[in-house]
């Protein structure tokens, strides 16, 4: 057994983890995961395996920058008013150049 | 010699700081808010933390992280279910947490909040209380101010940046004010409540998650406190905002003068 494989396990439940809330509903997107991992359970080099944990990380990252983005958003579109908004990045911006 | 002078590092004044953040549990901000026999409907739908107490969980553990702070204390009050939220916090950075539990379907309102706090507060004691500045839910957004209030301690609401001044016991906060930033100065103790650009909270991941349920977690009862928690404010109706309704095409001008002067009675 390759011992990168708890690390392909710790990424597998993290990503079905961060999937929970996956806008196409968590069945596609445990699908999806499942499909992407038994594509490469072959590999056995143990290089590639490592370029895969990276890819996988990567994905994660990206999907936690999304949650963020969609609550960053939401949280926006509720409960910042436009002009107001637009005066103070107006005033930060000249903070930064002094 | 070296280990030495590290401990006198460690307990120097400006470790000594403890932070509490409250937070609360609502619905999340996701989910279609759907008003049932006069209430919010609330069985069967996703809860998370109020994303304005994300934020102030957030600058709490940046600041433990600088250092600045030595605990972070997460609180809240709620039924068993609210203790999600605390492992939250807690997967975020929090040190420990205390959950004063009250019953399912029991109502609690920000004067009985802000009362549960002070108590609180007046037993632990700790140096700064960052809370969101408003729940996402009944948009209230005075829990920071009463509890600044019956405390008698400065507060600093609507943060948008925080920082320390004389050894950390003093903070200079930028508020976001109509039209523009005021920065005010307060001694510590003191509340602080955030606004959105305060900071970009961290997710919390699942080995954090996990981590989190060793953490310490204390339940203690609103009875605990010797604090009645019997709502003050009578809530008389609750509704759904008024549906959008479709618009109209108009076949001439003498139409569209028509509809808006009997109709929409604007002319």
């Amino acid at each position: 057994m390759s011992p990168l494989r708890p690390r392909v396990v710790a990424l597998y439940k993290q990503l079905l983890y961060i999937g929970r809330e996956y806008p196409l509903g968590y069945e596609y997107f445990r699908d999806r995961l499942k499909k992407a991992f038994i594509k490469k359970r072959d590999l056995t080099d143990s290089a590639e395996i490592e370029k895969a944990i990276k890819h996988g990380e990567f994905v994660y990252k990206e999907l936690e920058m999304l949650w963020f983005l969609r609550k960053y958003r939401a949280m926006r579109r509720n409960y910042v008013d436009e002009e107001q908004d637009a005066k103070i990045r107006a005033l930060l911006q000249e903070y930064e150049k002094l | 010699m070296y280990a030495r002078r590290g401990f006198v590092l460690a307990v120097s004044s400006e470790m000594s700081l403890r932070v509490l953040v409250p937070v609360k549990r609502v619905v999340d901000y996701a989910v279609k808010i759907r008003v049932v026999g006069g209430k919010v409907d609330t069985a069967n739908v996703k809860h998370s933390m109020n994303p304005f107490d994300e934020i102030a969980v957030e600058e709490a553990v940046r600041l433990k992280e600088k250092k600045t702070a030595a605990e972070v204390i997460a609180l809240t009050v709620g039924p068993a279910k609210s203790q999600e939220t605390l492992r939250t916090a807690l997967a975020m950075g929090a040190d420990n947490a205390v959950h004063i539990e009250v019953p399912e379907g029991q109502e609690i309102q920000p004067l009985q909040v802000a009362k549960l706090l002070r108590a609180y507060v007046e037993k632990e004691k700790p140096g700064l209380v960052i809370l969101g500045k408003q729940a996402i839910d009944d948009d209230a957004g005075q829990t920071g101010q009463l509890l600044a209030g019956l405390l008698n301690w400065p507060q600093a609401t609507f943060a948008s940046k925080i920082e320390f001044a004389d050894a950390a016991k003093k903070i200079l906060v930028t508020r976001e004010i109509d039209g523009g930033l005021e920065t005010v100065e307060a001694p510590l103790p003191a509340i602080v409540t955030a606004d959105l650009r305060l900071n970009e909270p961290r997710y919390a991941t699942l080995p954090n998650i996990m981590k989190a349920k060793k953490k310490p977690l204390t339940k203690i009862t609103p009875a605990d406190l010797g604090v009645d928690i019997t709502p003050s404010i009578d809530v008389l109706s609750v509704s759904e905002p008024p549906k959008r309704v479709g618009g109209k095409k108009v076949e001439s001008v003498d139409e569209l003068v028509d509809k808006l002067k009997n109709e929409a009675g604007v002319i």
